[in-house]
């Protein structure tokens, strides 16, 4: 084979491998706006989350000492059953009490949120004086909402700005919580399954890769399957096409809200893992970028769209390491922006997003 | 209501500070007659960088602890006063100023970080107190003014050193790099190693980058592999190289990597571990060099710290040691002058001791060939020192000493 080809080859095989950890992420923003209209700016923070519970899971159960496929799988699912669960918090906690007219939960959140930003930023506090100081936020915080709430003069509650608020507020807590609680300092993601190097026809490839490949095809089919061939599935579908309408008909909304929530941060979870798994570095703020670019794959491909979100997420992977590979390292992030611009200018809807005609 | 308990929180915490500062003010006038030479040390005890300044200061204190074990100097003991800057640029500015101006010490040891020593370097400059950094690389602390110094090498020269031992011990002749672009340090050394590999006859095959906290450097290393290198320069810092030598090895990349004090620590081998199988760094000093200087040091931190030192303690410990060094010179050559230099600065001694610590940095200046820990150092007319470099090897995750390399 050519070198120049196999070279080229060989950088889409690593543009793949990111597009579809883009892809994991992405699944989860896209399912969430689909049913509520909603951007999680949150879910970054749950794919770190996951990334941290697999990484503890594994020294707990000493899979790192002996790799193997069943621990790989017993890792997986307890962090996946932990994110899910934050996921669940996450949304009965804040963003229920926000659509039911309830703005007390989304203040204490937000005040925590700044409390702890200002002290990660600022001040450097330890432990105990961190919580203590988030402890202050998270009550003034809830003294201002309980206060507002009691003066009924602001508009109606329901505003979509609220909630969008209320998620950077999430993750800001879950950024500066994960210092806290995690420590600053990276990580690193032990070794929990054997791998060894593939040459395919000169194309050098680690197992590890096509394994995260391989987790990542079968969980977006299973959810393709979880969503167009189970009653859930469909009772999800009824609530992202109306969900008035779905609740009249008898859908228990809130809990296929909630089921959503712990679908998409599920995903996010095994994306961090397998994050682990390709490259070993988790820290509590890995979720910011990964988190942005996966947005940006969701609007790509059109948000709300299932597929859309993995085309984008694969899209965006594949342009990221074609630009480091032949252009420079400086553009890296700057792609993804770049792509983000240029959708929005031709085609606002996303590649495979439909129209839809606000109603005045 | 809510005001007036406020109100009265501020007051009794204004009190609680005058009180403090009373209290602290009486106790610096106190020490006034006690006959000691006040030494300053700033570093970081706590932030990012505090397993640096807590190793430097385990090496001083070491220093310190062996001469007044040993009588002192000229039979006066010496104390060192340290403060903590946090690992934060201005904290050092805070705690030099403090050191100089509220304490009055003879002269100042610190920092680690080259941007923290730009921060005190000044201040010791204008009230003219030597000041003896133990491990600030970057040219441009000791450009500050004639009374800073450095006991370590600086930056381009581990450069030199790399591109010397890449083309006469590991032979090679194409040579890829991989740099940091947001890095001064790495970007520095890139252009040094380049410059001087090329002067002695090497060829560099292709210069990738990368920018700090990046994860994925699979893309930087296919294009690598596509010039078909024979050694790999990463001048960068160990989390990025351990993650840089996975992801080599996983691409099929079986050249020799090397790079520099960046990787010097034990999280490099626990996130690359086999990857970074053969390959080198360099470093200042090898705690494994059976030079029974640094044995003797080795063994006397064990016994002290309970653990084995690394360069940094090794430098710190040099540092002091060349500062009283020089202080034994004084008391030799200037009896009137070290008299000066003891206890606390009063309006009486001022001029004197001014001199005094103009005399010392002379002599501080004048070092040749002061056999440190790290190496025979002599001070160049830039007030760096000018020593050998050590080359490590990496083997089952353990660095061993490969070769010493002179300037």
């Amino acid at each position: 084979m050519d070198a120049h080809l196999q070279t080229f080859i060989q950088q889409l095989l690593n543009g793949v491998v990111w597009g579809s950890i883009y892809a994991l992420i992405a699944l989860g923003y896209t399912m969430v706006y689909g049913i509520l209209r909603l951007i999680n700016f949150a879910h970054g923070d749950v794919y770190m989350f996951g990334a941290f519970m697999g990484y503890y899971a594994a020294r707990l159960f000493h899979v790192d000492q002996r790799p193997g496929v069943m621990g790989t799988i017993l890792v997986f699912a307890c962090s996946m059953a932990a994110a899910g669960l934050l996921g669940f918090l996450i949304e009965r906690g804040a963003y229920r009490e926000l659509r039911k007219g309830s703005r007390t939960v989304a203040y204490m959140i937000i005040g925590t949120a700044i409390f702890a930003a200002f002290n990660g930023a600022a001040l450097h506090l330890a432990g105990g004086a961190a919580v203590l100081f988030g402890a202050a936020g998270f009550v003034a915080g809830g003294i201002g909402g309980v206060f507002l709430e009691r003066n009924k003069r602001h508009a109606p509650s329901t505003s979509r700005l609220t909630a969008l608020i209320t998620a950077i507020g999430v993750s800001l807590l879950m950024e500066n919580g994960g210092l806290l609680v995690f420590g600053a300092d990276p990580k690193f993601f032990p070794q929990i399954l054997p791998s060894r190097e593939l040459n395919l026809g000169g194309i050098m490839v680690n197992s590890s890769l096509l394994i995260v490949l391989g987790v990542a095809l079968f969980l977006m089919f299973a959810l393709r399957f979880l969503v167009m061939h189970t009653r859930a599935g469909k009772a999800m579908r009824a609530v992202s096409f109306n969900r008035d309408a779905a609740s009249l008909m008898g859908i228990p909304t809130d809990h296929i809200i909630s089921l959503t929530f712990v679908g998409g941060s599920m995903l996010a979870a095994a994306a961090g893992i397998l994050v682990g798994l390709a490259n070993p570095k988790i820290d509590p703020l890995m979720g910011i970028m990964p988190g942005l670019k996966a947005f940006v794959a969701a609007v790509l491909g059109g948000i709300g769209n299932i597929p859309g979100a993995v085309l984008g997420g694969l899209i965006m992977g594949i342009s990221e390491t074609l630009v480091v590979a032949y252009v420079s390292s400086t553009y890296r992030d700057a792609i993804a922006f770049a792509l983000l611009i240029l959708i929005l200018l031709v085609r606002p809807a996303g590649l495979l997003g439909t129209h839809v005609a606000e109603k005045v | 209501m809510i005001f007036s308990r406020e109100f009265r929180v501020r007051t009794v915490a204004a009190s609680i500070l005058v009180a403090t500062l009373g209290v602290m003010a009486l106790a610096g006038c106190q020490g006034g007659g006690k006959a000691v030479l006040k030494v300053g040390e700033y570093g970081s005890m706590t932030g990012g960088q505090a397993n640096f300044g807590i190793s430097t200061h385990e090496g001083i204190q070491q220093a310190v602890d062996e001469q007044n074990a040993a009588g002192g100097i000229a039979g006066i003991p010496v104390e060192v006063t340290k403060y903590d800057d946090q690992s934060k640029a201005e904290e050092a500015q805070t705690a030099v100023q403090k050191l100089v101006n509220q304490d009055g010490v003879i002269s100042v040891l610190g920092e680690v970080a080259s941007s923290n020593s730009l921060a005190g370097g000044p201040v010791c400059q204008r009230a003219g107190v030597p000041m003896i950094s133990p491990s600030s690389t970057n040219e441009r602390v000791t450009k500050v003014g004639d009374f800073i110094f450095r006991v370590c090498f600086i930056d381009p020269f581990q450069g030199n050193v790399m591109a010397k031992f890449a083309r006469e011990n590991l032979k090679l002749s194409n040579v890829a790099i991989l740099k940091d672009l947001k890095s001064d340090y790495s970007v520095g050394l890139t252009d040094v190693f380049a410059k001087s590999f090329a002067a002695a006859g090497g060829k560099i095959a292709v210069i990738q980058t990368f920018s700090k906290d990046d994860q994925d450097f699979r893309a930087q290393l296919t294009s690598i592999k596509a010039t078909n290198p024979d050694g790999i320069f990463i001048p960068a810092y160990y989390t990025e190289v351990g993650l840089i030598a996975r992801q080599a090895r996983e691409q099929g990349i079986t050249a020799p990597l090397f790079g520099t004090d960046g990787w010097e620590s034990s999280k490099l081998t626990e996130i690359g571990g086999k990857a970074l199988d053969g390959c080198y760094f360099s470093t200042h000093q090898s705690m494994d060099n059976p030079d029974p200087l640094v044995q003797n040091f080795v063994k006397g931190y064990e016994a002290k710290w309970g653990k084995k030192p690394d360069a940094l303690a090794a430098l710190g410990y040099d540092s002091a040691k060349l500062l009283m060094s020089c202080l034994t010179e004084l008391a030799k050559q200037d009896p009137e002058g070290f008299k000066a230099l003891q206890g606390n600065a009063t309006p009486v001694n001022r001029d004197a001791r001014k001199a005094a610590q103009k005399k010392l940095r002379d002599l501080i200046a004048a070092t040749k060939d002061f056999a440190g820990v790290t190496g025979k150092i002599s001070l160049d007319a830039d007030r760096n020192a000018v020593k050998s470099a050590v080359v490590l090897k990496i083997k089952d995750s353990a660095f061993s000493f490969a070769t010493s390399i002179q300037p």
